[in-house]
């Protein structure tokens, strides 16, 4: 039996026992009893009961299967006759699972062969022993379930309680992915600390990750100072960048909110999001091909001899434009979250719209536009395709705008593309930046809900 | 210089008979006044004086369009953009419609309190010193501080808060809020106050509180009054008008409407058969 028909047999006993559940109800009502939930709600249990923990274990099980049948297949005389080796023993176990299955006929490894129908009988029997424990699990549910449905049996809670449970269980997944994600991120960046001193790293103002093969390779030295990427990331992300999107973003989310007329916003509103729809690696070669040359004439034209055709201010500039949603629309709820009556109260002082609008709508919806700000930061310096197209590989400390910089999204790329060794300093380094990245992020986050939280205080 | 220093002696001034159109003028003077609301016809044809040695009540059942006539006092229904508005409005026999009348500078003359206090999320100096500020009212922190403390005293609330002029506004009772929302609008030195339920929101003992204030501001300030509370129309206001439907339909001495109303409506609607 494949764990495919026990899913289904497993589902069949659900599905039968709600149904009859919903019947044993009905009787306890037809008998003239007022029962405390509905007979739905005692279905609903009923199936919840015979379904989830069997499914449960389902889930659990299909990987372990796994393992357990590999583990039987190399106990057998012919699984002991396998290479040592584990690569090519791994090779030769996943060909015979592949023929077991039916997705190829013959193997690359005659071995294969051999072990294919000994794969194939292990498989069944694993199969067959998890099928009938989840079969066992839904029928032992099932009747648990059953066994309580009574007049005074308060199903709607039960429901309520598993219904709890698997919002709960959605939330961890999601906990437990980025959990993992940091994890992984930082053991790899400990291995990378334990061949670069983190001082080096964090501090450290010369980058360039090329690491000599040969001994007497020159220009290699393997310089690992992330300092230049990282303030090539806040230039473009925290200064340029938010130099475009700041104004522009406050501004039109003041004209959407205040002067516009409701006829002008609906159309404007929506428009204004489609920047935010837009595939970055549009706005890259939109800052690649078109903005960046514009930039480097303007540069070469002011008597600037280092502007380049990669540069800051082009990443920048296109950048900012990339975020002008995420300013505006969080500063666009803000401001429409101050209430009317501030300022019909600041109007009637006989203050104009301006001055209302300075004076006493931004300052109110002021913690609400920082937080919209500092989530656009956040996404701005994790903001990849951009940069990678239009800011350039030089690893520049420079407050010069027309010149290129490097960043670190963009490093990680370059470290991680192409054909790399996966326990260089040079990959590795990838993870660390990735890590120092993630934990700023993580900050600006962190402070952004902070103060728009203590902007909800403030009205309600 | 900051305050209006012409103000009336505190004494009740008696309300002889011809007094009601008297030949002196009146402070706001409105006449055949409309308003809309798209198609809804919200006001009709309401003519009006407001004096200023007298508070005037202005009662009706909700919905009848006080709030908004109030509110075409001070064109604040011009920030309402289906709100359209026609017929002769006059402060001090100007046009408040006129091309030439400024309207920030109408509300700085004809202050609004509104039915929710609605202090400003800042310190309670800072509420009072807005408007003054904004009209350049005072030079220097000295004069603001005059300002301030003079407003506060009249609204009286001076006593209250004078140790915690940095606080918050909002962090005050909502009758201390409400009389700040006083104190600001008398800061900026308006010479008509309209209120509109002032009282709504706030329990008797604080009501009592912004009724004796309104005892003490009348005769400094021409003061028009929104209320559903039919006995503090009658304790504050020596003028009443009753509207229904977005019709003025009674207007006289408060003394008279309640005691001997005119209109069978109006009788009607205070002696608490309908409303
Ligand atoms: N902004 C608006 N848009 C459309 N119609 C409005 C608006 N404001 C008020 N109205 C309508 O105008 C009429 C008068 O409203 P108004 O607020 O002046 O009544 P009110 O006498 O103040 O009532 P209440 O005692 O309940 O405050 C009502 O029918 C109301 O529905
Ligand atoms: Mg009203």
């Amino acid at each position: 039996m494949s764990l495919t028909i026990a899913l289904v047999a497993v589902l069949g006993v659900a599905v039968l026992a709600a149904l009859f559940a919903f019947r044993r109800a009905k009787g306890l009502r037809g008998g003239g009893a007022r029962l405390n939930s509905l007979p739905f709600y005692h279905a609903a249990y009923t199936f919840l009961w015979a379904a989830l923990p069997a499914l449960l274990f389902l889930a659990i099980w299909s990987p372990v299967q796994q393992g357990l049948v590999d583990t039987a297949v190399l106990a057998t005389p012919q699984g002991q006759a396998l290479p040592d080796f584990d690569l090519q023993r791994n090779a030769i176990l996943g060909e015979a699972r592949d023929i077991a299955l039916g997705n190829r006929s013959v193997g690359f490894n005659s071995e294969a062969s051999v072990i294919a129908p000994i794969y194939a009988s292990a498989m069944a029997r694993y199969a067959a022993v998890g099928g009938g424990i989840a079969l066992l699990l839904a029928l032992g549910g099932a009747f648990f379930a059953l066994r309580r449905i009574g007049v005074e049996f308060r199903a709607r809670t039960g429901v309520e309680r598993w219904i709890m449970g698997l919002l709960v269980a959605a939330s961890l997944i999601a906990i437990l992915t980025t959990l993992g994600i940091v994890l992984s991120l930082l053991f790899e960046s400990i291995r990378f600390f334990g061949m670069v001193s983190p001082t080096e790293f964090l501090f450290g103002t010369q980058w360039s990750p090329q690491m000599a093969i040969r001994a007497d390779q020159a220009g290699s030295s393997g310089a690992f100072g992330s300092v230049p990427l990282f303030w090539g990331t806040v230039f473009i992300g925290a200064i340029i960048a938010m130099i475009v999107a700041i104004p522009l973003g406050l501004m039109s989310a003041i004209y959407l909110t205040q002067y516009a007329h409701a006829n002008v916003r609906a159309w404007l509103k929506p428009i204004l999001e489609i920047l935010a729809g837009v595939p970055t690696v549009v706005y890259g070669y939109f800052a690649a091909l078109t903005v960046a040359p514009v930039v480097r004439d303007l540069g070469i034209s002011l008597g600037i001899s280092s502007a380049s055709s990669e540069s800051a201010l082009a990443a920048g500039l296109v950048m900012g434009i990339m975020i002008i949603p995420f300013v505006s629309s969080m500063a666009d709820d803000s401001i429409a979250a101050v209430p009317q009556a501030m300022n019909d109260g600041s109007l009637a002082l006989g203050a104009t719209k301006s001055e209302t609008i300075k004076k006493v709508v931004l300052p109110a919806a002021l913690p609400g536009v920082v937080g919209g700000i500092l989530l656009a930061v956040s996404r701005a310096i994790g903001e990849t395709m951009i940069v990678v197209m239009a800011a350039g590989l030089a690893a520049n400390m420079t407050a010069n705008p027309f010149e290129s910089v490097t960043t670190v999204t963009t490093q990680i790329v370059q470290l991680l593309t192409g054909d790399q060794e996966f326990d260089s300093a040079k990959t590795l380094a990838a993870f660390a930046l990735g890590l120092v990245l993630f934990v700023i992020t993580l900050i600006l986050n962190l402070i952004a809900l902070r103060v728009v939280r203590k902007y909800r205080e403030a009205y309600e | 210089m900051l305050m209006n220093d012409t103000t009336a002696p505190e004494a009740q001034m008696p309300i002889a008979p011809s007094d009601l159109d008297s030949g002196k003028t009146p402070k706001m003077k409105a006449e055949n006044v409309n308003v809309y609301y798209g198609e809804k016809h919200a006001i009709k044809d309401v003519s009006i004086n407001i004096h200023d040695d007298k508070v005037t009540a202005f009662i009706g059942p909700s919905g009848c369009g006080k709030s908004t006539f109030l509110r075409t006092l001070n064109r604040m229904n011009d920030t309402i953009p289906i709100a359209r508005v026609t017929g002769h409005i006059e402060l001090d026999g100007e046009d408040i419609h006129a091309p030439r009348m400024d309207v920030v500078q109408l509300r700085a003359r004809v202050g609004m309190v509104f039915q929710k206090p609605n202090p400003f999320p800042k310190s309670i100096y800072e509420n009072i010193a807005y408007g003054p500020r904004i009209h350049g009212l005072a030079s220097g922190k000295a004069e603001m501080d005059a300002i301030v403390e003079k407003s506060l005293k009249r609204a009286g609330l001076w006593e209250e808060v004078k140790d915690r002029l940095e606080d918050s506004g909002t962090a005050l009772s909502g009758g201390q809020q409400q009389r700040l929302c006083i104190a600001r609008a008398i800061a900026v030195d308006p010479e008509v106050i309209l209120m509109d339920e002032p009282c709504s929101a706030l329990d008797p003992i604080a009501t009592a509180k912004i009724e004796e204030l309104i005892h003490e501001l009348r005769g400094k300030y021409a003061i028009a009054i929104v209320t559903h509370n039919m006995q503090q129309a009658a304790r504050v206001s020596q003028r009443t008008a009753f509207f229904h439907l977005g019709e003025l339909v009674e207007y006289g001495r408060t003394s008279d409407i309640f005691t001997n109303p005119r209109a069978k409506r109006t009788q009607d609607y205070i002696t608490g058969r309908y409303g």
